[in-house]
């Protein structure tokens, strides 16, 4: 693999211990994927931030890090994590989680990690440019970043993604490589989709392809939103970092013609009723969970307009960034969401916080991430639905 | 016996032999304290990687599995090297990290050729394990 003279030297310990052994994770890994040599990165975004995920050896190795030297050298931000960092009292927390979650916190902002806690680092301040390379962990955020905007990143772990912080550099493959960025499947869409609808088509074709890169035809009007939700279903259901999809996506023109030649899927009205089918366990939800991805600024407009005047009988959370929250207070949807009963929670997600101690048995969701994640990271059954009909629910 | 490999951690140890003969994932599968391995239905439930070498085909699971490597080192827990058919990323990361020596891709079949207890020199360094 060829480095230049700057990267020699960060491997040979010029800049210190810290950042060559950061530069020898990126170099083994490289040489692993077989990459000739290292690009330089404009982002990068952490994953393995909740105290439920990593646990006591994650929050020893940050500390670790951070307290040898570890400093970011790009712009850093992170995924969501365990808790509210501000409001967990009200939700159930325990004394010990929070003094944990906090704990990791301070050992990234020790390392100038921006402590943004969110899957939507490109809705947050954290947007990339085309062509852009990348050192993203969050899978839906990797998939929104490759795919809408066509920057290049791989799906990193987070360590590397770390690593890469600290270098500025990671190695080059995957991704990053053009020819591995080329459609290998059709997707002809033959329904119109709206709101849930696309985490049903993207659960249903993560799941068929594993991975790959899926070109998608027949998607008529959506929304950055939608392609949001599309990408994260297909990410968690399977392993897809990057699709297109025709005259939406950036790099969908330029292999247009090739679509011919690829083994094609139809995507039915039927398939959609048989994914929405496949996501759901139960159909009483007690609690509705929105916001997975993250929701922005006007989903929660949009919610806000369903629940004004309303009173619900159930719970409804809203996951979502704390930089959504300064324009959701701002726009008063904050308020009128609160007023319906509802409630707004910022830095985690239903996935990565300790959803499993809370006494919900059915938890209703219009993601397709999290209808796949919730069953086997927090122990519960879902229901699955557009948001109208969560709203239904609730309020009966 | 000399056998070459392709170094992914540099360093060296000698320990007995450990081998496990399907993937394995470091997170929820292993007491980071002790090294035991606490995986129900593991053919090593119960055991610990503490000072061996470790051999097995590749890791799985969560990307986690890399800090559980790094805290099996901190607490002196770790295994004195690590041997794999093929070192995925995960196993990759936490070797670095926690600089233990790890070689992949041995020449011959170590799973079949080297059996438990066997006592085994690893210099990742050159890429070699003696047996």
């Amino acid at each position: 693999m060829y480095l230049t003279r700057e990267e020699e030297g960060m491997l040979s310990g010029k800049e210190g211990p810290v950042v060559a052994k950061c530069m020898k994770l990126l170099v083994r890994l490289g040489e692993i994927y077989g990459a000739d040599r290292m690009v330089k990165i404009g982002s990068s975004q952490a994953a393995g931030v909740s105290y439920k995920s990593i646990g006591e050896p994650g929050l020893e190795f940050l500390r670790g890090f951070a307290k040898e030297g570890a400093r970011v050298r790009v712009p850093t931000f992170l995924n969501p994590a365990g808790m509210d960092l501000r409001n967990w009292k009200n939700f159930g927390i325990s004394e010990k989680f929070a003094k944990k979650q906090k704990d990791i916190i301070d050992a990234f902002k020790e390392m100038d990690v921006i402590t943004t806690c969110s899957c939507t680092p490109y809705l947050s301040g954290n947007l990339p440019r085309y062509g852009e390379h990348l050192a993203w962990s969050e899978s839906s955020a990797v998939a929104f970043a490759n795919s809408v905007i066509g920057a290049r990143t791989n799906r990193e772990g987070g360590p590397s993604a770390l690593a890469a912080a600290v270098t500025g550099r990671t190695s080059n493959y995957g991704l990053h490589l053009e020819d591995n960025r080329k459609p290998d499947f059709l997707i002809k869409v033959e329904t119109g989709l709206k709101d849930g609808d696309f985490g049903a088509l993207g659960y249903l074709v993560g799941k068929t392809l594993k991975n790959g890169v899926p070109y998608f035809s027949g998607i008529g009007d959506c929304t950055t939103d939608d392609l949001k939700g599309l990408g994260a279903a297909m990410a968690a259901s399977g392993a897809i970092a990057l699709y297109h999809v025709e005259n939406k996506t950036p790099e969908a023109k330029s292999y247009r013609d090739e679509t011919k030649n690829l083994e094609r899927i139809e995507f039915s009205v039927e398939d959609l009723k048989r994914s929405y089918d496949e996501l759901s366990d139960c159909d009483a939800p007690n609690l509705i969970t929105i916001g997975c991805p993250h929701a922005s600024v006007s989903e929660i407009g949009f919610l806000t307009r369903k629940l004004e005047g309303k009173k619900l009988k159930k719970d409804l959370w809203v996951f979502t960034s704390r930089a959504a929250k300064v324009w959701a207070d701002e726009m008063g949807y904050t308020k009128i969401i609160e007023e319906s009963g509802a409630k707004m929670i910022f830095d985690t997600c239903m996935v990565v916080s300790p959803l499993e101690e809370l006494d919900f048995e059915c938890i209703g969701t219009n993601s397709g991430k999290a209808a796949k994640y919730l069953p086997g990271f927090c122990k519960k059954k879902v229901f699955f639905a557009d948001i109208d009909t969560l709203i239904e629910k609730g309020l009966k | 016996m000399k056998i070459k490999a392709r170094s992914i951690s540099e360093g060296k140890g000698k320990g007995e032999a450990m081998i496990l003969r399907e993937p394995f994932g470091f997170y929820g599968n292993i007491d980071p304290k002790t090294g035991i391995i606490t995986e129900k239905g593991n053919p090593l439930e119960g055991e610990s990687i503490k000072n061996k070498i470790f051999i097995f085909p590749n890791g799985k699971g969560s990307t986690v599995g890399s800090y559980v490597i790094y805290a099996l080192k901190k607490n002196g827990a770790a295994p004195k090297a690590i041997i794999n058919r093929e070192t995925e990323t995960i196993v990759a990361t936490g070797a670095i990290l926690a600089e233990i020596p790890c070689l992949d891709k041995p020449e011959e079949d170590i799973l079949k050729m080297v059996r438990d207890g066997d006592v085994l020199e690893v210099d990742a360094d050159r890429g070699e394990i003696i047996v």
